[in-house]
């Protein structure tokens, strides 16, 4: 079987045809991702039920109601819910935590009987760029195992590069999708806030958190938003139209060039933008310059919104109702030792920076402003989209770092964010498509381009997407 | 500026223990990352207002939620400490 080149569809048909059983392709994926692991180290659990979740898949397929979803074998990160296994979120406070329940996500996926592989390594509680802040162990970018694989969603990215898993998910709340998926050369989508649920996702920063797939291709990316978004009512913030909106058969494409002055640009990733940005020319898009004039200020307003949503979700572990414990002489010692001990140091940087943010003396000179600058930063993107129908930025100021290289300085990993985390200031859906290569790294390093678009036009990136990876004419 | 005690402080309203070390390292990297963060100042706010999402009642309606007891022993199974069918805690009031 060329797994290398399988797809969402090549798989399923070769399933419903009775070339391929689910049992074998899960097993085929577990075989690799068992070998890879020990260097790689992209998954944090691989499931040892694949042939029991098998069995269900193949009854669908003899009942003949199995689904585009039916037998995928799929891996998801360590912070999305599936009733009876672990998830810990890469932290020490949840290491020995069992889901008492199934995300939406998760039953959704089961109604298509797709099949869980595993769980994926993350940035603890998907706070950092670069897998290195999980509890459990850094994970290893596939295409150089000296540099990192991006992050959080840094263990699903580099499953699915190192053909460990067909499709992943992982979720998005400043870029924590498309960054490991530029750097592993995957496709990876944030899709617009609140299209997919979030009931069972272990929750970062809740105005900006959304769910989204890692994959090879547009087209998967597309089959497993299709399959998983929609207003869920165990999610008050969750809403997708019924319908989606029919896309433009010509796209007009914005370049806001002036962001590419922003410092830290490696060389690669400049020319490879602007060699994008004529492949969509010569695939016939009209091309425009754009300003967003706010954007500069959106990496600053996300660094006070974020931890401030940070320090009011994680106030929830304390030792007492699940979790890791310690014990002090009295509850208010419960409470210091067991978040002292059970948070890794960038949870708690981020926990206390939240809570200076939000004190009293400080609140309207960081929280009230930054959410003023929010709207702005909204607007932008709006007056943008009235004349463009897409927009084109890098994904990453540079291909994947080194591992340690940023560590010890966190305004510097912050960076690392600065393209992707407009979408998720303003809500939009972006996308990060593999775009070539670092030439002056040896070649050896995928990067990315990101695409941006108005509120549920999650259309305009697929086509836009498809038509840049020429999916329609079986490149790839 | 913020010194060595907003840092204890904070750690203190956010219930982390730190020690000394800990304290001068966090003051150090907190320090500038609020300086980067203070660049929201600067931004043309004159006259703008934060904006609202759409406003809609988002809670179910006041009926039967699930059948009781469904969660309760998967839940419990999770706690720390119980006794019986509770969550065991220290004393609250001293």
């Amino acid at each position: 079987m060329d797994i290398k080149n399988l797809t969402i569809r090549k798989a399923s048909e070769a399933m419903q045809k009775g070339d391929l059983s689910p049992k074998d392709l899960a097993l085929s994926y577990k075989k690799i991702a068992e070998e890879k692991n020990d260097t790689i180290h992209a998954y944090l659990e691989i499931f040892s039920d694949l042939e029991e979740q098998a069995l269900l898949a193949e009854k669908k397929i003899k009942e003949g109601s199995a689904t585009l979803l039916t037998g995928i074998p799929i891996a998801t990160k360590d912070n999305i819910l599936i009733k009876g296994h672990g998830a810990s979120a890469a932290s020490h406070i949840l290491e020995h935590f069992v889901s008492p329940y199934d995300s939406t996500v998760a039953s959704k996926l089961k109604a298509h009987g797709a099949i869980f592989l595993g769980r994926t390594n993350m940035d603890e509680f998907a706070m950092g760029s670069s897998t290195e802040n999980s509890a459990f162990g850094v994970t290893r970018n596939p295409y150089d195992t000296t540099r990192v694989p991006g992050g959080s969603s840094g263990g699903s990215a580099a499953a699915v590069a190192m053909d460990g898993a067909l499709v992943a998910l992982g979720s998005d709340t400043g870029g924590s999708v498309r960054q490991p998926a530029s750097f592993c050369g995957c496709v990876g989508l944030k899709p617009t806030y609140g299209s997919i649920s979030r009931h069972g996702l272990i929750a970062m920063g809740s105005s900006l958190d959304q769910i989204g797939p890692i994959t090879r291709t547009v087209d998967d990316a597309e089959i497993l938003f299709e399959a998983l978004r929609g207003t869920d009512p165990m999610d008050s913030t969750s809403f997708y139209p019924t319908k989606r909106e029919s896309v433009k058969e010509k796209l007009r494409l914005g370049v806001p060039r002036h962001l590419l002055e922003t410092g830290g640009l490696s060389e690669d990733v400049i020319k490879n933008f602007n060699e994008s940005v004529s492949r969509f020319e010569s695939l016939g898009y009209e091309t425009l310059d754009i300003t967003l004039p706010n954007t500069e200020y959106a990496l600053a307003v996300y660094y006070v919104l974020m931890p401030a949503e940070v320090s009011a979700n994680l106030a929830r572990f304390d030792g007492v109702k699940y979790g890791f414990h310690r014990n002090g002489e009295n509850l208010f010692e419960d409470y210091i030792y067991t978040r002292r001990e059970g948070f890794g140091k960038e949870v708690r940087r981020r926990i206390m920076l939240g809570t200076y943010v939000l004190s009293a003396g400080y609140y309207d000179a960081f929280y009230g402003k930054a959410n003023v600058v929010r709207s702005l930063i909204r607007k932008d993107f709006e007056d943008a989209l009235k004349t463009v129908d897409v927009i084109i930025t890098p994904t990453t100021p540079t291909p994947a770092f080194k591992i340690g290289e940023k560590s010890n300085d966190p305004l510097e990993m912050y960076l690392a964010d600065v393209f992707t985390v407009p979408a998720n200031i303003a809500g939009i859906p972006a996308i990060s498509l593999p775009s070539g290569m670092a030439e002056n790294l040896g070649g050896k390093l995928p990067l990315g381009i990101q695409l941006l678009s108005g509120l549920y036009q999650e259309g305009v990136l697929f086509k836009a997407g498809k038509d840049f990876l020429e999916e329609n004419h079986g490149r790839r | 500026m913020i010194e060595g005690k907003d840092i204890e402080k904070l750690a203190l309203l956010a219930r982390i223990a730190i020690t000394p070390e800990e304290r001068d390292t966090f003051l150090t990297e907190i320090d500038s990352i609020l300086a980067y963060i203070a660049k929201v100042n600067k931004a043309p706010t004159a006259g703008a207002l934060t904006q609202a999402g759409l406003v809609k009642n988002v809670l179910r309606e006041d009926t039967h939620p699930h059948d009781s007891e469904i969660y309760t022993a998967d839940i419990l199974s999770q706690a720390p400490s119980r006794e019986g069918n509770f969550v065991k805690v220290k004393k609250i009031l001293s």
